[in-house]
């Protein structure tokens, strides 16, 4: 926005009107029409319009769930299934939240991979990435507390041992988990609250998403080379290119939405969770959602409590250290050969941490769990660092136009005119 | 110190490294599952369930009527001695993709259970015929009154039974059940093994009194739910026929499968609609990404990217 | 530090509000126009299909739907005496009429009524409001009716008012002793539920 000039046209007397008052079309039309993005963007770079899709498609059954759902301790359970039996295509409704909570994290995982990869977090920008971070430390918390509602065994133990957390700190823990209980165990009060706050977060989520996308068109976007827009010909304007690219990568990720929507909704959901809540009984096993299984090996992997908990938070917090920790001056992986290998080694780490999460916690487990936990932290705080100063980055091309005529072959002329035979798909 | 001319160097460094970490990690999980302690909890279930063929597993599952009315019959006249079924109304044995009893048959139905209500104009609860709208009523008043009549264990309410019952796959299995949509068939699989699963404890193995030995059994060795069915205990109606070949066997195999079957629908009423709803949602955006990629492709034609 | 320090002024062209028509190589305009039609039909189609269950969880669920009926047992009910009952979340006044109402009832010519129609859920849509209209055949005595004031949803008060039947006191609404509105902003008689009598003591409603 700051950085190109309004190319808005009020064409009627109505949006001269508007213009002059309120320059709302004038900005929509200057981001999301003009706006110029780079033009080697892959699909790795259409996940930000999906996780705005699936932010509002999450807000939208979200609202809709609320109008019949009853955040009691007696009642919360049996409306759950009232919604899933009576009320009309309330099954449909509860499992697109349902599953949908599962699909936003895939996809904010893959963003925050593809930032990581790309080096989307350095210079100039930081305040992209960190909004980042918030954002997703938001979405967590929205997803845990959205995860106790149904008030099933795995919503009360998982509310149990994730407010227990906060008994780890220092004199006033114990005193703390009384407030966020309000009361001296989860229960009815605990669940009356999370309900307001799981309604209150993602309008919040959604706030620090504009701050997010307004940081984003300042800075511009990154590429594949991570070298900036140079010249017109770098660029092309963001409709109809980005949005008709980010269009196909949202419908091709509703069909992965819906095949586990309409196929497997309790896949990614605990079977325990059918059972109602039971302040007597532990399930054999508390296991959280799938997306917070990494951190909660890194909780479990250390041998004391406090510990724990602070590598848990330290785990996010890495994230967003990203900035300062890494020092090359090289932005994208693609010229990086070391910090590739160690990214999908991280990647691999990762996966592996979030299996280990899934599993008791005995045995083997636990020393594999702390190898790739001490290694989750010295990725961040020893590797990038290091590598920074000693790799040997590959040459980059001068412009990311450079970069498209070397991956077209040398024959093609641009910009603009020439048709392109090898590749029209993308 | 550079890796300028050392990157190759480096990589083989790099893969053998990730290699040794993924060997530990194998290895001691592999020692973990060997070197359990003599007195550590063992996994439960003992046995996997049984993987049976259901109607209504896949993508173009469906209930069978006939199946799930004589599952309903199962319940009955066994289960509900002890098991309630709480959430599970009259009016929903008539869902079409359901039992697909009629109207009438609802009625009459529920019209054989007593139904406590009130309280009347003198404040007294008093019992009447059921309607569609009842839900069934529970065999017992409380979960006192429950466990007191069970020597102190609680008949879990079926309702949601077939869905809170997930024997863990492990890896590899729970990768593919991504695509082989088993998640849906390990509860009826879960409750038809327990069923038939019942046995005489191996040697050495003390039972506790009351308790009855089960390798099926999720979260111990045996429960305390004698074996619930026998051959012939529940009469199916036949086609009436003297060719008894035709005739549904009364074992208890053949119950406890109908008996799954009938509570994957008491758990998931909506199962048929759902698959039906998602092939033509599948099939509508197949098409529609169809066309936006076509669309994206005449857009960026001329831009090399 | 990093390869760019500050991202260039970009200037855009400005012909990009539409997609620019290809020269050679480049497909055929019409049939780029059908796809371009088709994908927005496709998207207006699907977005149309997600906002109905949006929209339909709002009615009544089926557990609702399911609760149709009460039973009323109107044994104790003397001439001259009504009770109120519940259906469907709205008060159903049950009362056995004192001779005097029902001829007051009787004596009111339809040309009089400012609603003719019965508003009788037991008979045909247009049956005209007479008082037998008004209740079933054989308990002409007993009117049952949904209490509830056919302008804007207030519960009239009983046995009161000009015509000795309801009195709206919202808006001041007056109904005769066979519910008939007869004075004031309502549009309608107050409308009569489906009923039986299923015994002599026995009203089933809806």
């Amino acid at each position: 926005m700051a950085e190109h000039t309004s190319t808005y046209e009020p064409r009627t007397g109505i949006e001269r009107w508007v213009d002059a008052r309120l320059p709302l079309p004038r900005l929509l039309w200057d981001s999301f029409v003009t706006y110029p993005i780079p033009r080697n963007l892959n699909y790795a770079y259409t996940f930000g319009a999906i996780l705005m899709m699936m932010l509002g498609a999450q807000i939208i059954t979200g609202v809709v769930l609320a109008m019949h759902y009853v955040p009691s301790g007696t009642m919360a359970f049996v409306s759950v299934e009232a919604i899933m039996r009576d009320v009309n295509y309330g099954w449909l409704l509860r499992y697109m939240h349902a599953t949908g909570a599962s699909m936003f994290f895939i996809a904010v995982y893959v963003h925050i991979f593809r930032g990581l990869y790309y080096g989307s977090y350095k210079e100039p920008r930081e305040i992209l990435w960190l909004l980042g971070v918030i954002i997703f430390i938001l979405m967590m918390a929205t997803a845990f507390m959205g995860y106790v509602l149904p008030w099933g065994q795995m919503s009360f133990w998982g509310a149990t041992v994730i407010t227990n957390l906060f008994s780890a700190i220092p004199l006033v823990g114990s005193a703390i988990v009384t407030w966020l209980w309000g009361g001296f165990a989860v229960g009815s009060p605990t669940l009356n609250r999370f309900f307001a706050l799981h309604y209150l977060l993602p309008f919040m989520i959604a706030g620090v998403v504009v701050l997010h996308v307004w940081a984003l068109h300042v800075v511009g976007q990154t590429n594949p080379t991570g070298i900036n827009i140079k010249a017109k010909q770098d660029a092309v304007p963001f409709t109809p290119h980005a949005t008709i690219k980010d269009a196909l990568g949202m419908v091709v990720f509703m069909i992965v939405f819906a095949y586990f929507l309409f196929y497997v909704p309790n896949y990614l959901g605990h079977s325990d969770n059918y059972i109602q809540a039971n302040p007597l009984a532990t399930p054999s096993e508390i296991v959280p959602e799938w997306y917070f299984l990494p951190f909660y090996a890194i909780l479990r992997s250390i041998p004391s409590k406090l510990g724990g908990v602070i590598a848990m938070f330290g785990a996010i917090v890495m994230l967003a250290l990203m900035p300062w920790l890494d020092t090359s001056k090289v932005r994208s992986a693609v010229y990086r050969p070391l910090y590739r290998q160690f990214f999908w080694i991280h990647v691999l780490v990762s996966i592996g941490l979030g299996y280990i999460g899934s599993q008791p916690p005995a045995g083997g487990f636990i020393i594999v769990g702390r190898i790739l936990t001490a290694y989750y932290f010295i990725h961040f705080l020893v590797i990038v660092p290091l590598l920074g100063l000693l790799e040997t980055p590959k040459p980059r091309p001068a412009s990311i136009t450079e970069a498209v005529l070397e991956k077209h072959g040398r024959g093609l002329a641009l910009p603009e005119r020439t048709v392109s035979n090898t590749k029209v798909g993308g | 110190m550079r890796f300028k001319n050392a990157e190759g160097q480096m990589s083989g460094m790099l893969c053998r490294l990730t290699a040794a970490l993924f060997a530990v990690g194998m290895a001691s999980s592999a020692a973990c599952a060997a070197d359990q302690p003599a007195n550590a909890t063992p996994h439960y279930p003992l046995k996997e369930p049984h993987e049976l063929s259901w109607s209504f597993s896949g993508p173009f599952g469906s209930f069978d009527k006939q199946q799930l009315q004589r599952g309903f019959k199962i319940y009955h006249d066994v289960c509900s001695n002890c098991h309630s079924l709480n959430l599970v109304a009259f009016r929903n044995l008539g869902d079409q993709d359901g039992l697909g009893f009629s109207a009438e048959q609802v009625k009459s139905l529920a019209a054989e259970y007593k139904i406590q209500d009130g309280p009347n104009d003198q404040g007294d609860m008093f019992e009447r015929p059921g309607r569609p709208s009842d839900h069934l009523p529970a065999p017992f008043p409380n979960e006192q009154a429950a466990r007191s009549a069970n020597g102190g264990a609680l008949p879990p309410d079926l309702s949601l039974l077939a869905k809170a019952r997930g024997p863990e796959r492990g890896f590899p299995w729970f990768v593919f059940d991504v695509f082989t949509q088993y998640e849906e068939s390990a509860g009826p699989d879960y409750i038809y093994s327990l069923l038939t699963g019942f046995q005489d404890p191996p040697a050495g193995v003390q039972v506790r009194e009351g308790l009855h030995y089960n390798p099926y059994f999720i979260a111990s060795d045996a429960l305390a739910m004698p074996p619930p069915l026998a051959d012939g205990a529940v009469d199916f109606p036949q086609n009436g026929d003297d060719d008894k070949t035709n005739d549904v066997p009364q074992t208890v195999d053949q119950y406890a499968r109908d008996v799954s079957a009938f509570l994957m629908w008491a758990a998931e009423p909506h199962l048929v609609e759902r698959k039906r709803m998602g092939l033509t949602v599948m099939v509508f955006l197949i098409v529609f990404a169809g066309l936006v990629g076509y669309t994206k492709r005449r857009v960026w034609a001329n831009t090399p990217h | 530090m990093a390869d760019t320090t500050t991202p260039h002024p970009i200037t855009v062209p400005t012909d990009s509000r539409h997609v620019e028509p290809g020269e050679a190589g480049a497909p055929d305009p019409s049939r780029r126009d059908f796809l371009l039609i088709a994908t927005g039909a496709f998207a207006v189609v699907g977005a149309a299909s997600f906002a109905w269950p949006l929209i339909d969880q709002m009615n009544p669920d089926a557990a609702a739907l399911a609760l149709s009926s009460v039973e009323v047992d109107v044994s104790s009910i003397q001439q001259g005496q009504s009770i109120t009952v519940m259906w469907r979340g709205k008060p159903v006044a049950v009362r056995y009429r004192s001779d005097k109402e029902m001829q007051e009832a009787k004596a009111v010519a339809l040309g009089d009524l400012k609603d003719p129609i019965a508003r009788n859920a037991n008979l045909k849509d247009d049956a005209p409001a007479t008082d037998q209209n008004r209740t079933v055949p054989g308990k002409e005595a007993w009117l049952v009716m949904i209490e509830v004031c056919t302008h804007l949803g207030c519960i009239p008060l009983g046995q009161q008012g000009a015509y000795g039947g309801w009195f709206c006191p919202c808006h001041g609404s007056q109904y005769d002793t066979a519910g008939r509105i007869r004075q004031g902003p309502a549009p309608e008689n107050m409308a009569i539920p489906p009923f039986q009598f299923i015994n002599e003591k026995t009203v089933r409603i809806g």
